[in-house]
Parts: structure tokens; C-alpha cells; sequence
């Protein structure tokens, strides 16, 4: 059986699975419910001054029929007294000693760090998490992503931190910046323990189209928000693999984003997290979750072979390369699988308008056919089509050379010039502008359409 | 043992004639309608024979705009919630549907129709209305799905309408032969009055329009006539004994049944003869008022039904017992019906025949031929110069509906000699169409 039990930055959890600071985590209860159910840790909610929050908190991103693949909230850190969270944290260690409970500072000047790490240090807490990502109501006082948005500033209130922290410190960076590493280099010039990432996003998540007003509304207004959710694992996981390959920044890396399962939990440990938090998700469908993760993760390495998480702590990262370090040699061409195609033609019209107009279609059949010397292997038609497999990217060249947009530049054999010969499209087939024009004719005319076209049939012989 | 009891109230009659599509609400259209994968030049909308855009409306209902939904598909078919509940949609858009390629379910287009169109006609929404008057007028003949479709389309165009109807309601087969458990006469009627209220045609009811001297007074005040007079009655079979009591029609049965729901009595154990799908219609609905014995005879084998064979499974799901490769000799009985004698049939190259000497008497106290409507020749031989096919049907150009008289024009079931509503109703937009075309020369 492998081990899932991870040792991150000094901080020990029974599996990589923590709770991220955010409302599943307000109170002991919570807390104490979620260990139960099998989470390996929790970040408590940010502790610091109590705040009082307004109604109406959360607001949904729809997809279709699917609820919530992104999500956002207004809400601020705790609202509750620390002496209660602190008592709770203390019968919440009692009670799991060997979980990990983390508490999530958030508090403006030196001595109220001291003060607050000093404390929930005595409360039994295995670590502190430096909220310096919240990206709303925080930051306009000065705290969150504000602190996180200057990396001199964190640096210094992470030193302010250390000097009487005597457990793990973790750093929760913003996505709100255009370079993650940054901020995580000067948490580590800081000398912070490890770092977080991500916290949410700054976003509006909808506007009501009768209101007039962006979700959530309260009393008829609304603000930006803190947008998280399935929607943001991307982004997280460009974030977590910047920082990973970081030759500055080199500390462990707690990943958080878009984790709804096992799979995701994976992807953030392949590009380097070596642990990994859950909010979202957890809000969606409750701690149950829980137990696919820790079923799925536990197969996974069953299968990949690896017996501990940190075997497995950034496994993707020498495969991540800068465009530039790419193989231009290597070519794939779409193939079709006539006897898996229903006919959909998705494929057909996405390359017509989307990408490079290499499928074609013909007479007497709904099954399109691939044009091969048009097509630039995009991926386009297999990521639309809806049949499994049914569309694959095959290899067409040989395999044997390798030639980068660097060697290439090197080389001097790039495109200067606006007309440059060596454009890359430059002897690829585009069909001629007005070719556009009445390109769809045969499609089938809808009923109004149909009418006027007199191609309404009669029966022949009902 | 009968699968159901007899109904005694509306509301035993509602449970044993529940509707085979009943409406969505929200949440499922929503589910259903994410769905769909907005095929390119979509199968569906081939496979319909009024060619709604029906990715285009799923596409609607999906972003929330459910009254532009019942525009695009009223654009295309008047009868658009009707065709939504009683189209045979396993056969058309559903059963052209790309997810049957992969054995996933295919859309439920039929209930997302009437979904969107539903929403609209219990709002009122104005979606359409007459166009500007062009100072001529068309006298309709049948408010059927033909005859409505064509005068919405003529309003549309400009024209004053008059439809003339012999029965009491609008509608035609919708309200007087469409299975109960389609849809009900409530829903009919409402689209109905739905579309009378956009377009603004007149209706005469029980005005029966069968001699020449009507005919002429409509020729004389009106620019042309649109013939949407569908078929006649139940095909007398001439068997020895047809006119005993409890031997009936199933056209003249089921228009009986649409109008008096559980008051309509159907006999212990009955036959009903043919192979179509108002036979099963005839057999299910039989069962559903608590016979105890249903049998569905014909002549042919079973796979030679005319029937589509999910109206079949229908039946047979209701307890309706197939008597395959026998055709009616004598209806028996003493002034009542007592039973049916048969006589068994073979089938040798395509070519039905008798097996001499196997006689046999089927008992029963109730016969509903299903053997097909006749067609309206008395009617049509009033109309100087329109010709008939070998089989009855009305001949009329086709891209105009013009028949050769040319002040007349035809669409549906007297036209097509018997399709469905969805037929019906895209072949009278394209004759509205030949009859503009006609007037504008």
C-alpha cells in the first residue's frame, strides 16, 4: 500500500489533502467534522481582528447544466473572536494529534503579528499560513493581496513573523500580479518555510441582467470578488509550476486551485505542490469528497508505482519547457475513426471557421474526412468531438529530428521580415477569401427558409 | 386479467390515458437541452418534415430565451406544440438524432418543443401577427392542421382568411384522432386559440361546406380556396355483419373517446382490425379503458405492419395481444356483436392468400376496424376540372399546392392521402406561399 502521509516543510499531515482557509474551516466543528470524514489538515479560517461581513456572499459561475465550475465570494476572514478559535484549534489538536491544523493569520502591525502567532503557537497550532492573497474588503485596508501585491512588504511582515514564530510559516501568494515568483522569492528572502498559491482571483462573476448589478448583490449593489472554483485550475496550475521551476525560490509548495478530485490533486503535485488545499469543492459537495480523493490518489500510485507522495512532487516538471525549447520537427495529423463517428460534424465546422480548414466533407456520407496536407495538428477536432477516441492525433514524421525556435534563432533561420519567406504559414493552403461566400449551400435550410426555397416535399407516398 | 380498470371519473381517465410526453419544467429542459451537440447541418433538422431549426431553439432554451425558442420553431410550424407531443418523433428528428450512432439516448426534442412553445402560449406573448392587408381574401375549408396552418401563413401575408370547419372545434385529428395519451384536448385548443389570437383568421364552425352551390358563393367571394378537408370515414370493409352494433370505426372510435373521455364505453373483449398506427392507437386505447382482452388482428405478418414499431411496443405494453396472418371473413353475432370469423393467410412473394379451410371464430363483443380512411371523392367531384390520383388523393403542383383547378389549392391528408400533423402543417406554409404567388401575378 503506499503511503500517503507527507511531511510538508515540517508540518505532518496522514494524507496530502488540506482544507484551505476559507469557510469550511470557521470553526472546530467544521474542522473536527472534516478529520472525521478523512481530510488530512485544515488551514483555519483567517484569524486576526474579527470582521462583520454583509449578506448575500457567494456568487456562481454556471456552465450549461453544471453548477458552480466557478465560484466566487465576498466574504472576509473570521468574524469571530480569536479566543474562541484559538479554544476550539486546541480541542481540535486534542482530539487529532496527528492531523494538521494550520492557523491563517491575517493582522496589520509587528506587534499584533507577534501577538497573534504567539498565541495560536499556544493554542497547538503545526503551522501559520501569512493570508497575503484575500483580494477583496482585505486589501482595501492595507492587508491580503495589498501585502502580497508588494513583495518589500511581505518580505518584511514574513520577517516580522519569524522572529517569533517557532512552527513552519506559509506563505499564501495572489494571483492578482503579473509574476507569481516575486512575491514567493521574497518570502523566501523572508525566510518563509514554504509557500501557497493560489489565493483567489479578483473577478466579477456575472451581472444580473434585470438589476443591472454583478453577483452577488447586496441590496442591489455588488464588488469584485474572489473568484476560485474548478474554472481557475489552470491558472493555479501555471502558478504552482512557475514557482516549482523557480531556481530562486526552492521551497515547498502547498497547491491550491480547482482541486475538486483526485486527478486534479495529481496535476498540482506533478508541477510541484506537496501538498494540497480544498475549498470549493468542499463547499459544493461537503467533506465527503474526500474519500474518492484518497481512493483515487492511492490507486493512481498503486499503479504508477510510487509508494510516497514526495516520489511523485513535481514528476512533470522537466517535461514543462518554454516555447522556445520545443520540437518544431514533430508534426501530428488528425485521423478519424469512421467506425467510432456519429456524424456530428463538429469536427467539419470547427476547423471550416475555427482553425484551418482541413476537413472536408463528401456526398452520401456524414463522416468528414481529414485533409491531411492542411492540417497543422492543432488538436482542434479532437477536443470537440464529442465520441471518446474517436478523433486521434497521430505522429507523421519520422521522430528522428529535433529542431527548436531557438536553435532555429541561433541559426538565423527565423522570419525577420513582415513578407519573410520562412513564415510559417507561408506555403500552407488558405482557400481564396470569396470562397466563403455560399460555402454552406448544401447544408439542410430550416423551415422558413425551406418554404421560401419551395423545397418543402410532398410525400410521395405517405 | 385487464391491465387497467375501467375509468369511471375524469380524473380514473386522466391515470390510464397519462400523457407519453408530459411537459418539462425548467431544470430538465435545462439538462436536457445542455444536451445537445449542436450538430453542423443537424441530421434532426433534415429528419423534420417542417424543418424547425431545432439546434437553434435547443440553443435557445438552453441560454434561457425560451420565447425566441417558440419563434424559431413557430417560424417553421404553426402546430409547433402540437407536433411537440404527437409527432412520431422516434422516426423523425429523435430517431435522426447522432447520439442513437453511439447507443446514448438521443434528445428529447419532441418535449423541449413543447416546452418552449407551451411557456409562450400560456404567456400570450405576441410573436406574430397579420401583415399588412393586401386587399384579397382565401376561403379555408377544415380547420385541421392544415387548413389553420394555411390561414396563418395567408394573414401573415396579408390576406382575410375564412375558415370554414364542419365540426365544432379546431384542429382536425389533433382534437378528434389523435391518441388521449399524446396530448390533451386542453393543450390543443389552447395552441388554437393561441394562433387565433396572432393572427386574427375567422373560424365557422359546423359549417359543412358539400355542394355546388357553396362552393360556387366561395368561389365568387374569395381570390382562392385551400382545400385542407383531410380524409373521410373509416373504409367499409363489406364483410357480411359489419353493421352490427359494437362493430365501429376506429376514426369515428377515437373521435368519440377525444370528446367524451371516460364516458365512452368499449367492450369486454375486443378486436380490432389492422395493422396501422391508429390500430394501435385503437388497441391501446381499448386496453386503457379497462377491456379485458384486446387483440390486434392482421391480415399480414407481424413485421409488415405499417405501424411504426415503437407505436406497437406501446401497445403491447399495455397488454394487446397480436393475431398475425388472418383476415376477417364475417362479423358475428345476433344484432350484437359476438365474435370474428377469420381465415388464416399466407404471404408467398410479397402476395397475400387465403388457406382454404382454416376458418376459425374469434369471440368478442366489440370490432374497431382500422382499416383506413376513405377518401372525400363525393366532395371533390364538385369541383369542376380538380383531378384525383388512382388512389383518391388530390393532384396539385409540388412546390405551390395548385391543383388543376387553379382557383384551388390543397396540403395535408386529402393531398398526401394520410401522413401527420408535421406534414400537414409544412406542406400548407407551402401552398399559402403558391397561393401568394398565384394572387401576385
Amino acid at each position: 500500500m503506499p503511503d500517503l502521509s507527507i511531511n510538508f516543510a515540517g508540518i505532518k499531515s496522514p494524507n496530502p489533502f488540506w482544507l484551505a482557509s476559507a469557510p469550511p474551516t470557521n470553526s472546530g466543528y467544521q474542522v473536527m467534522k472534516a478529520f472525521d470524514a478523512g481530510w488530512g489538515g485544515a488551514v483555519w479560517k483567517t484569524l486576526g481582528v474579527p470582521v462583520v461581513n454583509v449578506s448575500s456572499r457567494y456568487g456562481g459561475v454556471n456552465y450549461r447544466d453544471k453548477r458552480l465550475v466557478g465560484f466566487n465570494n465576498i466574504e472576509l476572514i473570521s468574524d469571530r473572536p480569536l479566543a474562541d478559535n484559538l479554544r476550539e484549534i486546541e480541542e481540535v489538536k486534542k482530539r487529532f494529534p496527528n492531523h494538521a491544523v494550520i492557523a491563517s493569520l491575517m493582522v496589520q502591525s509587528r506587534q499584533e503579528w507577534h501577538d497573534i502567532v504567539r498565541q495560536s503557537q499556544d493554542a497547538g497550532a503545526d503551522g501559520f499560513e501569512l493570508n497575503f492573497g484575500c483580494p477583496h474588503g482585505m486589501c482595501e485596508r492595507g492587508m491580503g493581496s495589498a501585502v502580497g501585491q508588494e513583495p518589500k512588504v511581505l518580505q518584511m511582515i514574513v520577517e516580522w513573523v519569524m522572529e517569533v514564530a517557532q512552527k513552519p510559516v506559509i506563505v499564501k501568494l495572489t494571483p492578482n500580479i503579473s509574476d507569481i515568483t516575486e512575491p514567493a522569492m521574497a518570502a523566501r528572502r523572508g525566510g518563509a518555510d514554504a509557500i501557497s498559491l493560489i489565493n483567489t482571483i479578483q473577478s466579477i462573476v456575472g451581472v444580473d441582467l434585470d438589476k443591472f448589478a454583478p453577483y452577488p448583490i447586496v441590496d442591489g449593489k455588488g464588488t469584485n470578488g474572489g473568484y476560485c472554483g474548478p474554472a481557475v485550475k489552470p491558472i493555479a496550475l501555471n502558478m504552482v509550476k512557475n514557482c516549482a521551476q523557480h531556481p530562486d525560490v526552492r521551497l515547498p509548495i502547498s497547491g491550491i486551485g480547482g482541486i475538486e478530485n483526485w486527478r486534479d490533486a495529481v496535476e498540482h503535485i506533478l508541477l510541484g505542490a506537496s501538498s494540497v488545499q480544498v475549498c470549493t469543492a468542499a463547499m459544493h459537495f461537503g467533506f465527503g469528497i474526500i474519500r474518492e480523493m484518497t481512493s483515487g490518489l492511492e490507486q493512481y500510485m498503486v499503479e504508477k508505482g510510487f509508494q510516497t507522495i514526495d516520489q511523485m512532487v513535481g514528476k512533470a516538471l522537466p517535461n514543462v519547457l518554454h516555447w522556445e525549447d520545443l520540437n518544431m520537427k514533430y508534426k501530428v495529423t488528425a485521423n478519424i475513426h469512421e467506425d467510432k463517428c456519429i456524424g456530428c460534424q463538429l469536427c467539419y465546422t470547427a476547423c471550416e471557421d475555427g482553425a484551418h480548414q482541413a476537413i472536408k466533407l463528401n456526398a452520401g456520407t456524414r463522416v468528414p474526412e481529414i485533409i491531411e496536407e492542411n492540417c497543422v495538428g492543432c488538436n482542434l477536432c479532437s477536443l470537440v468531438c464529442p465520441v471518446e477516441n474517436c478523433i486521434t492525433m497521430e505522429q507523421t514524421d519520422s521522430g528522428t529530428q529535433h529542431l527548436t525556435w531557438k536553435e532555429r534563432t541561433e541559426a538565423g533561420d527565423i522570419p525577420v521580415e513582415f513578407n519573410d519567406e520562412k513564415a510559417g504559414g507561408r506555403h500552407h493552403w488558405v482557400p481564396e477569401p470569396a470562397a466563403a461566400l455560399g460555402k454552406e449551400r448544401h447544408k439542410t435550410l430550416p423551415g422558413k427558409a425551406r418554404v421560401y426555397a419551395g423545397e418543402t416535399e410532398v410525400p410521395a407516398d405517405a | 386479467m385487464a391491465e387497467f380498470s375501467t375509468p369511471t371519473t375524469e380524473q380514473e381517465f386522466q391515470l390510464n390515458f397519462a400523457q407519453l410526453k408530459p411537459h418539462m419544467n425548467r431544470t430538465e429542459a435545462l439538462y436536457e437541452s445542455s444536451r445537445c451537440l449542436f450538430c453542423f447541418d443537424a441530421p434532426c433538422i433534415k429528419a423534420c418534415p417542417s424543418g424547425i431549426d431545432i439546434p437553434q431553439f435547443i440553443r435557445q432554451i438552453n441560454s434561457g430565451n425560451d420565447t425566441g425558442a417558440a419563434r424559431t420553431i413557430y417560424e417553421a410550424n404553426y402546430f409547433g406544440n402540437a407536433c411537440g407531443k404527437v409527432c412520431p418523433t422516434e422516426v423523425l428528428c429523435e430517431g435522426a438524432c447522432v447520439y442513437n450512432l453511439q447507443d446514448v439516448k438521443p434528445i428529447e426534442i419532441g418535449r423541449l418543443q413543447s416546452y418552449a412553445t407551451t411557456k409562450v402560449i400560456e404567456s400570450g406573448k405576441k410573436l406574430f401577427g397579420p401583415g399588412e392587408a393586401n386587399g384579397k381574401s382565401v376561403a379555408v375549408i377544415g380547420a385541421g392542421p392544415s387548413g389553420i396552418s394555411a390561414a396563418c401563413e395567408l394573414r401573415a401575408l396579408g390576406y382575410v382568411v375564412d375558415v370554414f370547419e364542419a365540426k365544432a372545434q379546431p384542429s382536425g385529428l389533433t382534437v378528434y384522432g389523435v391518441a388521449p395519451y399524446k396530448i390533451t384536448n386542453e393543450e390543443t385548443l389552447a395552441e388554437m386559440d393561441y394562433l387565433q389570437a396572432q393572427f386574427g383568421y375567422n373560424v365557422h364552425f359546423n359549417s359543412l361546406i358539400n355542394s355546388r352551390e357553396e362552393l360556387i358563393q366561395l368561389e365568387e367571394k374569395y381570390d382562392a380556396i385551400f382545400l385542407g378537408i383531410g380524409l373521410g370515414k373509416t373504409n367499409e370493409l363489406g364483410l357480411a355483419g359489419e353493421d352490427k352494433i359494437n362493430c365501429t370505426g376506429a376514426v369515428e372510435f377515437i373521435a368519440e373517446l377525444r370528446q367524451h373521455h371516460h364516458e365512452v364505453a368499449v367492450g369486454r373483449k375486443v378486436i380490432v382490425l389492422g395493422g396501422g398506427n391508429t390500430a394501435m392507437d385503437a388497441a391501446s386505447e381499448s386496453s386503457r379503458l379497462g377491456a379485458e382482452n384486446v387483440i390486434l388482428a392482421y391480415r399480414r405478418g407481424k413485421e409488415e405492419m405499417g405501424a411504426y414499431e415503437f407505436e406497437y411496443d406501446l401497445a403491447k405494453g399495455v397488454g394487446v395481444q397480436g393475431l398475425f396472418n388472418v383476415a376477417p371473413v364475417e362479423i358475428m353475432g345476433n344484432g350484437y356483436v359476438s365474435g370474428v370469423k377469420f381465415i388464416r393467410t399466407e404471404t408467398k412473394d410479397g402476395k397475400v392468400s387465403e388457406v382454404a379451410g382454416s376458418e376459425f371464430v374469434e369471440p368478442c363483443d366489440m370490432v374497431i376496424k382500422a382499416t383506413g380512411q376513405a377518401k372525400q371523392t363525393n366532395f371533390l367531384s364538385l369541383i369542376p376540372g380538380l383531378k384525383t390520383d388512382s388512389k383518391g388523393r388530390i393532384v396539385a403542383d409540388a412546390h405551390t399546392g395548385q391543383t388543376t383547378n387553379p382557383k384551388y389549392f390543397a396540403s395535408g391528408d386529402a393531398w398526401n392521402g394520410g401522413a401527420e400533423v408535421v406534414n400537414a402543417a409544412a406542406e400548407a406554409k407551402l401552398t399559402a406561399r403558391g397561393i401568394h404567388a398565384y394572387l401576385s401575378k
